[in-house]
Order: structure tokens, then C-alpha cells, then sequence
């Protein structure tokens, strides 16, 4: 067909964090590189991230790098695998001393040293005190971060397509990915991009729940193309519920919060955390402090009329230190609550936060596949990185403030690994027009105008399926059922017309392929949550409510078919000595 | 509840022009841009940006009763009816409440927008006192809305020659932080009867920012070092 057609050596796809940090690499290696974004890029969802990025930096307390490798492992149930753990725990100091020089304006000790707070799962020693090991710029790391990253590569001319969607990969016969075809929102016009290489980093997938932390763009659009591009999805039934959204609302509560001394209470005034982890208390894993309070609320110590959640206290912090480190969540509690936390506490409620599952990758970034006798064959020309990957370092359960340091190490690895591919591969491959026609296929589907279902419909549907058949408990006819009302929807949604046919901005097109990715994620979610019948991290199975080591120490693969295959996890780190399972106690 | 809301599609020919909408079952508490979500499942024609819905991604920034704000922490309790929402003033109009934000995006590259550095890189972070850091307080937290800039009656009639406040702001931000390096570079690059003097100090860009950030203030902060400068 004939279309708009661009080269470049290499293409990212999302402009958040992850895909930010690669373009910033690439470009200064001097790579020609084009950032597609369906938002201009400073409004991508890491601008929202609020408490920090974690680094065994030492300013605060005594730290090192294999501490925080440990509690990563242990944060992560033992799922995650141990040797991008180490790498990515021992390149976390860099990574924060490069943002620094990119000129993040992180909050400062009183001896000029970059300031770090108190975050969840954080030991000392393996497992001994609390460690302070979360760097932050007060409590909008996330802004100060993306928007610093932002200003670099504008320094160093990377080339943005800014609000254009990326519908689907394009290919050649081998499988090697060579680019996307993506539509520009402002005129509804399809554009092949094709490169050399090409970097998925599209964030999480929140929009599959009802309440969430997430903005309306999180939509697992890189996870689904990476599906239909004959990819699985890795872990998928771990999703994270952080223990801190806004009652009822959902915008995110930091754990920066309870890092700053803040702590929950049930109805009774109780700080319950004291009876379900003893020694971390508040700063116990999300997983752990989530599961806690969705009990306190089921066995009826919840706090409202409703009694349909719990209390944040944090005023006896003193005014001072909200207004310094926590202005942030100030506003959001005046503005959504009218409560000011310096006088009330706020009330939270577990909400769905963080796609731990994604897109299999190793530790250089490449996509990974199961193929013949390995489980993990690169595919050719295809990267992942941030939230829309599984390395995997987060395994089970992530821990707060590895998300930005995630996107950050593996971004910067994705693209070193890249540069050194196009060394060597100095030319286009000549592409299959067939993957460009299938991609363009999928656009004009939304041109058949009609009124048959409305988007609308389906994915208010879909939100309150996830949230009821896999939210912080699950158990097995409550998941069955979740897969076939999944299902009907995704007949459903065949059925599906747009009113509004038009081309220009037209945002009612771009949610309809929003919402058939999230029906994919969601399929690969419910499916793979059914068929683990353990209970590890934030997968919690009240019919098998033990972690199970012996048969399910493994990764979930799921296929767009419908199959699930699984991988070992790798517990053999790059230099140091395994972690071995153990009980997970806080 | 009533709204009014400034229609365009440049693909059927049509004028743009005011349409009215009702919306019934208003929670308390509910914010605008809920509103216009609920509004646009039923008219799903009806088109605007969003995206974080809690006032960080700077997405959805429209003029309403005829003050610049954003949706998404605007309570529909604050509002007169019927509720008069237009596009950002000053812009040319994409669709809707979807305007064209190039030149406020090229105004901001203008001013260089990033740490310049000349000195080697430390090993590790380099310090800045909590004070030094203070300074960047009520600067960096700009969310690139545009509510400032296209309030501002000297950017209205200069798109291409004023930077306008949101620019301003960032271009202080980085003569603010005490690790930047290009002071002189930055000041000079601000000289002239346009870029930066175009402003008369009309204060709209304060009144509705958002953030609560002060683009005049950091205007007359640029103002005063280049006058300490230039002795
Ligand atoms: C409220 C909140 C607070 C958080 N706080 C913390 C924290 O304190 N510490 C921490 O470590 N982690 C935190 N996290 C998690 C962390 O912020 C995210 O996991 C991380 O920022 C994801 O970055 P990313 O680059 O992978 O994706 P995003 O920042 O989500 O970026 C995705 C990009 O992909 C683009 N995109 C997506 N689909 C398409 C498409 N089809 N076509 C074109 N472009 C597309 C988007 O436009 C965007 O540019 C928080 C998360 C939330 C929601
Ligand atoms: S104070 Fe200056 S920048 Fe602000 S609105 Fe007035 S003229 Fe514009
Ligand atoms: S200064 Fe305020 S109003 Fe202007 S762009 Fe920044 S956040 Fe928006
Ligand atoms: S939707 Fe992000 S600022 Fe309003």
C-alpha cells in the first residue's frame, strides 16, 4: 500500500521513562533514533511516579548493593531472576548519579548529598533493620525525573512523532521486527516507520481494572502488539495492588508516606500492620500491607459508613515535613478529599497499581521466546523495557521504587545493546508488506461505520470483570468464570462500531484500539492467574494459599491462543551466591 | 447540570459553534473532566486531551467560564452554569477542545530548557545545599499545561517572538540551580524588546497556573540578574 514511510535506525516506541532513558543513550551515540508517543512525552504516566527511585547509595543509613539484591529477590517471592536482580541492584547507584548529572532536582541532605527515605521491603544486612535507600526529588520524583529526561534529549535532537498511536509490529519472512506502523492522531494518517531495531517501552496496563493508580493511557498497548506479533506474555497473573489509592478514587497515595512515619489504622484506631508483619509493621511488601487491609475490611473492622476501608494517619508528622517532602500528596488529598492530612487522615483502599508481568526479556533487553530446546531465544531486532517488559526483576512482587530504577538500568542496557547491533548490522532488511497491510487492516476496521456495540459498553464491562474475578484474592470458580465472561466480551467486541468515523483527532478511534489490546492483556491476565494454583507474592489463591516451590517455581508464558507454556526462573545471579527460597516473613 | 461546549471538525465543513449538553446524576465531589468522559459516551464525536486525571500530566488544560484551567481538578461544585468550555485561547483549534500547542512547545526548546554543565562529571552526585535546592522550589513542578501562556495577552499578539511565562519559568529554573553553568549564555539569549520583555507584568499567567507556580515573579527575578549582571 501506499503510505507515509520513514527510516531510522532504531524506533522506541513510548515516551515514559523507559523509552526516554534509551532514546537519551542512542542519541548521543549518535544512532538515529525516533521516539513514537501517543502523548507528548511529558505527559506520559512516570511524570505521576511520586516517592522515588531506589539505590543503595548510603547517604542516609549503611547500605550496599547485594542488600538491596536480597530484598528485591525476597520482595519478589523468589520469581524474579537472580541475575538481572544483581545487575540491576548493582548498576542502581550509576543510574541515580546519571540522572543527577541530567539535572533532576532531587530533595538534598543537610550535607548536600542526594536525600533518600524509608520505602517498603528495604533491609539492612539481609533482613535486619530498615534501610533508607529511596532517592527522591520530594514527593515528584517521577515529574522531576521524565521531565529531566525530556530536556536532554531535546539537547540531543532525538526525533519525536509526538501523538502518534503505534498500532502493530511489521516484519520480515524470518520473524526479524523491522519497525511499526503507527497513525498520527491529528490527521488519522498511517505512517510506516521501519528500523533497524525496535523498542517496545508503553508502560503498564491499570486500565484493565475499575480503580486504579493509572492514567487513561495506560492501556497494555505494547504488551498486546508484542501478542499479536506471536509473542507471549510473561507472569501476567501478577498484578500489583498498592495498598494506597484514594478510597473509592484511586490516585495513588505514595508508601513514601509510611516511610515518613505515617501508618494505617482500622476502625478501632488500631495500627493493625503490628499483628501481620511485627517487624516492618507498615513498611511490610505491597502485597503483604494489601492483603492486610482488604482482611481488616472483610472481617469488618473497616472505617465509614460504609466501613469499606482503612485510615492513612500522618498528621502527627508535623506540618513541616508534609509540606517539604510530601506537597504532593498534600494537594491530591485537599483537591480530591478536602482533607488537609497536616489535621486528618486519609482513607485508602488497595487499588491496582503495577503490570509486574510483560513482555519476556533478558537482561540486555532483547525479547526473548521459547524456541525448539531454549527457553529463551532472542528475537531479531526486538527490545522491551520499563513496565511493558518482564526481565524479570520484580518477579511476583515488585518493590517500591525498583519501577523507576527498573526503566532506568534497562532502558540505558536495551540501548547499549542496540547500539552494538547496529554495528553490526549496517542496512534495512527489505520487509514483509504483508505485516503492513495486516497492521493497516486493523485501522480501517474502525472505518465500517454502523451501531453495533459501543466501546464504551465493553470496557466499563471488562473493568468491573477484572476487578471481581481477579483482584487481591482469587480462587478458582471465581477466576473460570472471569475467563468466560472475558471471552464473551471479546466476541462482543467483534460486534463493536464507532459513531464517529472521522479522521481528524478523532481520540474515539484510538480508545477503540486502546480497548481490543486490553482485552487481550486481560485474557492473558485471568487465564494465567487460573491456571497457577499457588499463592505467591501478589498472586493469592485462597483455594491454595501456600507458595508451592516444588511445581510452580516458574514463569508463566501465554500465547495469544490461548496456551500457556513456562520457564525456569533464573536463581544463578552473575557473580554472587544464589538466594535460595525461604518462608517470606516481614 | 448544563454545559456549552465549543464544537470544530475541520472535515465537515461546518462553522465551529456552540453545542449544549445536560448531564444528569452529578456525584458530589465529581470533577469537569468526568463530566466531559460522561458526556462523550453518549456523543462520542465530542473530543479533548486527557490523561493522568489528577493534575500532573498537563493534558487537558481548556478555558472554562473564561479562566484557563485543567478538567481533571476542577469540581464541577465550582462552577456556574451552564458551564462555558472553549479551547485554550489563542491557538489555532485542531478539533474541538484540542488546540494546536507547537509554538508553546518550541517557545520552551527556545530557552534551552536542560542543565548545561561544563565542568567533568563526577563519580558521583554532585552537592547542592538544601537551600541551593530550595530555590528550585515553585519552578520545576511546571507541568507544561499551557493554562499561563495562553492568558497571556503579550503571547497572544507575539506567539513567535515572546517566549511567554511557561518559557520564562523554565528559562529561571535553570539560571536558578546552582549546578548550571551557562548563566551568561542563557541571559543574553533573553535579551531584546521581544523574548522576555514583551511582558507588562499583567499577572494572568499567575492567577491560573494550576501549580500555584509564578511565572511574573521569575520574569522579574531574570530581569534583576541581568541588571546585577550588566554592571
Ligand atoms: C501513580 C504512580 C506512582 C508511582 N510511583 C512510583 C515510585 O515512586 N517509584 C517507582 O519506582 N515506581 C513508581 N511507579 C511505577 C512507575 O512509575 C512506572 O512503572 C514507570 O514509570 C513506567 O515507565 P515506562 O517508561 O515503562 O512507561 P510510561 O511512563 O507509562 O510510558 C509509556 C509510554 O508509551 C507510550 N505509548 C503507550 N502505548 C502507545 C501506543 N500504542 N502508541 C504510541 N505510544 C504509546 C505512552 O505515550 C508513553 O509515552 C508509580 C506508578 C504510578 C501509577
Ligand atoms: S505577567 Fe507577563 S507573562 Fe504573565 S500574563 Fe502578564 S504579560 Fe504574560
Ligand atoms: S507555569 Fe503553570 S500554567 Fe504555566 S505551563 Fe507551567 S504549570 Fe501550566
Ligand atoms: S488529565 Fe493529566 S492534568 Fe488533567
Amino acid at each position: 500500500m501506499n503510505i507515509r514511510r520513514r527510516k531510522f535506525d532504531a524506533l522506541i516506541i513510548g515516551a515514559g521513562g523507559g523509552g526516554l532513558r534509551a532514546a537519551l543513550q542512542l542519541a548521543r551515540a549518535d544512532a538515529q533514533v525516533a521516539v513514537v508517543s501517543k502523548v507528548f512525552p511529558t505527559r506520559s504516566h512516570t511524570v505521576a511516579a511520586q516517592g522515588g527511585v531506589n539505590a543503595a547509595l548510603a547517604n542516609v543509613t549503611p547500605d550496599n548493593w547485594h542488600w538491596h539484591m536480597y530484598d528485591t529477590v525476597k520482595g519478589s517471592d523468589w520469581l524474579g531472576d537472580q541475575d538481572a536482580i544483581e545487575y540491576m541492584c548493582r548498576a542502581a547507584p550509576r543510574a541515580v548519579y546519571e540522572l543527577e548529572h541530567f539535572g533532576v532536582p532531587f530533595s538534598r541532605l543537610a550535607d548536600g548529598h542526594i536525600y533518600q527515605r524509608a520505602f517498603g521491603g528495604q533491609s539492612r544486612n539481609f533482613g535486619g533493620e530498615q534501610a533508607t535507600r529511596t532517592c527522591a526529588a520530594a514527593d515528584r520524583t517521577g515529574h522531576a525525573i521524565l521531565h529531566s529526561l525530556y530536556q536532554q534529549n531535546i539537547r540531543a535532537r532525538t526525533h519525536f512523532f509526538d501523538e502518534y498511536f503505534a498500532i502493530d509490529l511489521v516484519c520480515d519472512g524470518e520473524g526479524a521486527v523491522l519497525g511499526a506502523v503507527a497513525m498520527e492522531i491529528e490527521t488519522g494518517e498511517p505512517i510506516l516507520i521501519e528500523a533497524k531495531t525496535t523498542l517496545l517501552a508503553t508502560g503498564g496496563a491499570g486500565q484493565l481494572f475499575r480503580t486504579t493508580t493509572n492514567a487513561l493511557i495506560n492501556t497494555g498497548d505494547g504488551m498486546a502488539m508484542a501478542l499479536r506479533a506471536g509473542i507471549p506474555l510473561q507472569d501476567m497473573e501478577f498484578f500489583q495492588f498498592h495498598p494506597t489509592g484514594i478510597a473509592g478514587k484511586g490516585m495513588l497515595i505514595t508508601e513514601g508516606v509510611r516511610g515518613e512515619g505515617g501508618y494505617l489504622i482500622n476502625a478501632d484506631g488500631e495500627r493493625f500492620m503490628e499483628r501481620y508483619a511485627p517487624n516492618a509493621k507498615d513498611l511490610a511488601s505491597r502485597d503483604v500491607v494489601s492483603r492486610a487491609i482488604a482482611i481488616e475490611v472483610r472481617e469488618g473492622r473497616g472505617c465509614g459508613p460504609a466501613r469499606d476501608h482503612v485510615l492513612l494517619k500522618l498528621d502527627h508528622l508535623g506540618p513541616d515535613v508534609i509540606l517539604k517532602r510530601l506537597p504532593g500528596i498534600r494537594d491530591l488529598a485537599m483537591t480530591f478529599l478536602h482533607i488537609d492530612p497536616i489535621e486528618q487522615p486519609i482513607p485508602v483502599y488497595p487499588t491496582a497499581h503495577y503490570t509486574m508481568g510483560g513482555i519476556p526479556t533478558n537482561r540486555f533487553g532483547q525479547v526473548v521466546v521459547p524456541e525448539m530446546q531454549s527457553p529463551e531465544e532472542a528475537v531479531e531486532g526486538l527490545y522491551a523495557a520499563g513496565e511493558c517488559a518482564c526481565v524479570s526483576v520484580h518477579g511476583a512482587n515488585r518493590l517500591g521504587g525498583n519501577s523507576l530504577l527498573d526503566i532506568l538500568v534497562f532502558g540505558r542496557a536495551a540501548a547499549n545493546h542496540i547500539i552494538a547491533y547496529l554495528k553490526d548490522h549496517r542496512y534495512h532488511r527489505p520487509l514483509n508488506e504483508e505485516s503492513v497491510d495486516r497492521a493497516l487492516a486493523r485501522l480501517a476496521r474502525w472505518d465500517e461505520p454502523g451501531d453495533g456495540e459501543r466501546v464504551e459498553d465493553i470496557r466499563a464491562e471488562l473493568k468491573k470483570v477484572m476487578e471481581t474475578h481477579c483482584g487481591v484474592f482469587r480462587e478458582q470458580t471465581v477466576l473460570a468464570e472471569g475467563v468466560e465472561k472475558v471471552k464473551a466480551l471479546a466476541e462482543r467486541m467483534q460486534d463493536v462500531r464507532l459513531r464517529d468515523t472521522s479522521k481528524t483527532f478523532n481520540t474515539a478511534r484510538v480508545e477503540a484500539m486502546e480497548l481490543e489490546n486490553l482485552i487481550d492483556i486481560a485474557l492473558a491476565t485471568v487465564q494465567s492467574a487460573l491456571a497457577r494454583t499457588e499463592s505467591r507474592g501478589a498472586h493469592s489463591r485462597i483455594d491454595y494459599p501456600e507458595r508451592d516451590d516444588q511445581n510452580w517455581m516458574k514463569h508463566s508464558l501465554y500465547f495469544r491462543d490461548g496456551t500457556l507454556d513456562y520457564k525456569p526462573v533464573r536463581i544463578k545471579p552473575l557473580t554472587v551466591e544464589s538466594f535460595p527460597p525461604k518462608v517470606r516473613v516481614y | 447540570m448544563k454545559f456549552s461546549i465549543y464544537r470544530y471538525n475541520p472535515e465537515t465543513g461546518e462553522k465551529p459553534y456552540m453545542q449544549e449538553y445536560v448531564l444528569r446524576d452529578i456525584d458530589p465531589g465529581m470533577m469537569l473532566l468526568e463530566a466531559l468522559m460522561r458526556l462523550k459516551q453518549d456523543d462520542e464525536t465530542l473530543s479533548f486531551r486527557r490523561s493522568c486525571r489528577e493534575g500532573v500530566c498537563g493534558s487537558d488544560a481548556m478555558n472554562v467560564n473564561g479562566r484557563n484551567m485543567l478538567a481533571c481538578i476542577t469540581p464541577l461544585a465550582s462552577l456556574r452554569e451552564p458551564v462555558v468550555i472553549r479551547p485554550l485561547p489563542g491557538r489555532p483549534v485542531i478539533r474541538d477542545l484540542v488546540v494546536d500547542m507547537s509554538d508553546f512547545y518550541r517557545q520552551y526548546r527556545a530557552v534551552k530548557p536542560y542543565l548545561i554543565v561544563n565542568d567533568p562529571e563526577p563519580e558521583v552526585e554532585r552537592l547542592q545545599t538544601p537551600e541551593e535546592r530550595e530555590r528550585l522550589d515553585g519552578l520545576y513542578e511546571c507541568i507544561l499545561c499551557a493554562c499561563c501562556s495562553t492568558a497571556c495577552p503579550s503571547f497572544w499578539w507575539n506567539p513567535d517572538r515572546f517566549l511567554g511565562p511557561a518559557a520564562l519559568l523554565q528559562a529561571w529554573r535553570f539560571l536558578a540551580d546552582s549546578r548550571d553553568q551557562a548563566t551568561d549564555e542563557r541571559l543574553q539569549a533573553l535579551e531584546g524588546p521581544y523574548r522576555m520583555f514583551r511582558c507588562h507584568t499583567i499577572m494572568n499567567c499567575v492567577d491560573v497556573c494550576p501549580k500555584g507556580l509564578n511565572p511574573t515573579r521569575a520574569i522579574g527575578r531574570i530581569k534583576h540578574l541581568m541588571l546585577k549582571r550588566s554592571f
